[in-house]
């Protein structure tokens, strides 16, 4: 007789990623991951470099994992992955999906050259790069991926970073891979999405996941999500795709575009900033914003 | 099939005729023969396998053992830098216990450029827990790869068969090429104990503490040790089917020998030859070709070294601030065993330069010159 609503769940609720794992308070790495899971299924192989997910899944013998991992070295999660998917089609596997995880250094910096070996080779597997803006397994240092006037370990308040964030999602256009496109862990259903589409297509495919680091942010644990949420509103990391590195798609317009100062204000990370540095760093953010949105444009 | 063959195309037929699965190259000098046919024979079908055209050595180790780990029978081969270049996975590989082989032919190292040979970039490996076979003629490589995947995949070891730059990668050489049915018969399909696959997921490799680490480099090392008595077993085997024994070492007059030359690679051929010109001459030496370096063949080198008086051992190679590295690594194996008798330890032939028959006449005549070695090495050939 009751007219109750049944809850209508946008995500599948097998869970591929167990609880229990080593994962740190707020861990967007976690999600990120528990969410691509959702859309490849059971039939995955992980190649996991050197990262925080490299400790995540559980020391020796154990693991939280319902997919298999093989654990590889930091530079080769793109070869290692291509091994895999090798050696299943010959051992008689056409099927499952082959994924290099790797973490903001482990692709931005020294996985890059196995990277777009493979990319150019186009390869049949999906590149996922869980983004935290540094080296967190190690202790917070810089890689290139690392903002402009974050503090790291390496990057004292003194002399924080200088340099803007390498575009690595250019760099995997030059590629025209067929697809591409990035995402962040506050919106679910579109990493969820766009996982799926990359699973339909065959050859090189390269997701970008943002994926806030509360502790080596200095941030609260609990705002994981909303900074996961600020940097896209803000255009600091629009959430887009391309396809054979020339169809750019943005996924998710902002409304209002919103200043940077909230989102830095939430991590200690960028307490040092003075105002005519957070300018400049608002500048850079417009002046990227502007050039993919005519990228998008022009599709 | 009797074949005029060059030693590299020795390797490519090997792994030819071990239907590998997976081969994962980049191209070196003086390894490029090599993948060159391979990479024809996979595009005409000869071979059923997945050629990968990787971008670096070090992406062909790691494809290698991503594609061992997912169950496939895996081959590649390399050169003095790009073998450097891998290091790190080579590690990897034998650590995760994949039985991947690799042919290196052996080039000296740079700087200054160079491509000839000597054996430095792969006793450079020494430790990294692979299997190594030297060889020395092309009749030998093609032989060595099929016994090597049947050592590997047995005790889940990686193997490098090396050859000599040119003196043996570009030496063209009469080929007995095994049968296919009959190699089929000798080496059936890799079947792995376990695979990645996700059908039974686990993960491999992961974070090791100290309580589990050590037990895993034990077993390794049990199993490295077994290689012995199973290379002479898969080496009786092989010469039952094909009429060539495969062994550890190739021992040549050694049993009346006074002097004992100790050799590897093609100037163990050499020595060969020179030893049947010294005999001629009146002089009792005899020589012990060593053909797998890793596991040691502690027992065949005391066996064969333990009538003679005095051993010269002739490395093309060096271990800076040491000795020669068979000459250290004979001196272990002989140690607490018999008669403590000298050993000379002498260096020829680095970076290319010839090793002929009188090069060990000169080993011989100093052997026999002195009661001792004059100091830690002996050098042949080097302009001082």
């Amino acid at each position: 007789m009751s007219k109750e609503k049944k809850m209508k769940l946008t995500l599948p609720t097998e869970e591929l990623v167990g609880p229990g794992n080593l994962a740190c308070q707020g861990c967007g790495a976690n999600l990120a991951l528990r969410y691509l899971l959702k859309a490849l299924g059971k039939k995955t192989v992980l190649c996991i470099p050197a990262c925080c997910w490299a400790v995540i899944d559980g020391p020796f013998p154990h693991s939280c994992m319902g997919v298999p991992i093989y654990h590889c070295a930091f530079e080769t999660a793109a070869s290692t992955a291509t091994g895999v998917k090798a050696g299943l089609e010959m051992t008689g596997d056409a099927e499952t999906t082959v994924v290099a995880w790797a973490g903001d250094g482990g692709t931005f910096d020294i996985g890059l050259q196995a990277l777009s070996g493979a990319a150019e080779r186009n390869d049949d597997i999906i590149y996922v790069c869980y983004d935290n803006e540094a080296y967190m397994n190690t202790g917070i240092q810089r890689s290139s991926a690392t903002p402009m006037g974050a503090w790291t370990t390496t990057t004292p308040v003194k002399f924080f970073k200088d340099e803007p964030k390498k575009d690595i999602d250019a760099i995997m256009a030059a590629h025209r891979i067929p697809y591409q496109a990035t995402a962040s862990i506050a919106y679910p259903e579109d990493v969820y999405k766009k996982a799926l589409k990359a699973k339909g297509i065959k050859g090189t495919r390269f997701l970008h996941i943002y994926a806030p680091c509360p502790t080596g942010w200095k941030s609260r644990p609990e705002d994981a999500v909303k900074l996961g949420r600020m940097v896209v509103q803000n255009c600091i990391f629009p959430l887009f795709e391309v396809e054979h590195g020339e169809t750019y798609k943005l996924t998710m317009k902002p409304s209002t575009k919103k200043p940077i100062d909230d989102y830095l204000k939430l991590q200690g990370r960028f307490r040092h900033l003075k105002p005519e540095t957070i300018k400049i760093m608002q500048e850079a953010v417009d002046h990227e914003w502007a050039r993919l949105l005519k990228l998008c444009e022009n599709r | 099939m009797k074949k005029v063959i060059m030693g590299n195309h020795a390797l490519s037929y090997g792994a030819m005729l071990a239907r590998a699965q997976v081969i994962a190259a980049y191209p070196i000098t003086p390894q490029t023969q090599v993948v060159e046919l391979l990479s024809e024979m996979c595009a005409d079908g000869t071979l059923d396998a997945k050629f990968i055209k990787v971008e670096s050595e070090h992406s062909a180790m790691a494809a290698c053992i991503g594609a061992s780990a997912a169950g496939a029978r895996t081959f590649t081969a390399t050169s003095s830098q790009g073998l450097a270049l891998m290091h790190e996975m080579l590690h990897w590989a034998a650590g995760g216990r994949l039985p991947i082989v690799m042919g290196d032919i052996n080039r000296a190292m740079a700087p200054g450029w160079t491509i000839w040979t000597d054996q430095n970039d792969s006793l450079s490996q020494r430790d990294t827990g692979w299997m190594q076979y030297y060889c020395a003629s092309n009749q030998e490589v093609v032989d060595t790869v099929l016994q090597a995947y049947k050592v590997s995949e047995a005790l889940s070891i990686p193997s490098m068969v090396v050859l000599d730059a040119f003196a043996l990668s570009h030496t063209y050489e009469v080929v007995d090429i095994p049968e296919a049915a009959k190699v089929d018969a000798y080496l059936p399909p890799f079947k792995p104990r376990y695979r990645v696959s996700p059908s039974d997921p686990r993960a491999f490799g992961g974070l090791t503490s100290p309580e589990h680490y050590m037990e895993l480099r034990y077993n390794l090392q049990l199993d490295m040790e077994k290689a012995p008595a199973l290379i002479e077993k898969t080496g009786r085997e092989y010469e039952k089917i094909f009429g060539r024994y495969l062994g550890q070492v190739d021992p040549y007059l050694c049993d009346d020998a006074e002097i004992v030359l100790v050799t590897s690679g093609t100037a163990g051929y050499t020595a060969h030859v020179a030893v049947d010109e010294m005999r001629e001459a009146g002089y009792k030496v005899g020589n012990l070709r060593m053909k797998v370096f890793r596991p040691f063949p502690f027992e065949e080198v005391r066996k064969y070294t333990a009538r003679a008086k005095k051993i010269a051992v002739v490395d093309r190679n060096i271990s800076y601030g040491h000795h020669g590295i068979f000459s250290q690594e004979l001196k272990s194996a002989i140690y607490g065993h018999g008669d403590c008798k000298p050993v000379f330890g002498f260096i020829a032939g680095l970076g290319g330069r010839d090793i002929t028959p009188s090069s060990f006449r000169e080993v011989v005549d100093t052997t026999i010159s002195l009661d001792h070695p004059a100091g830690e090495i002996g050098w042949i050939g080097v302009k001082k």
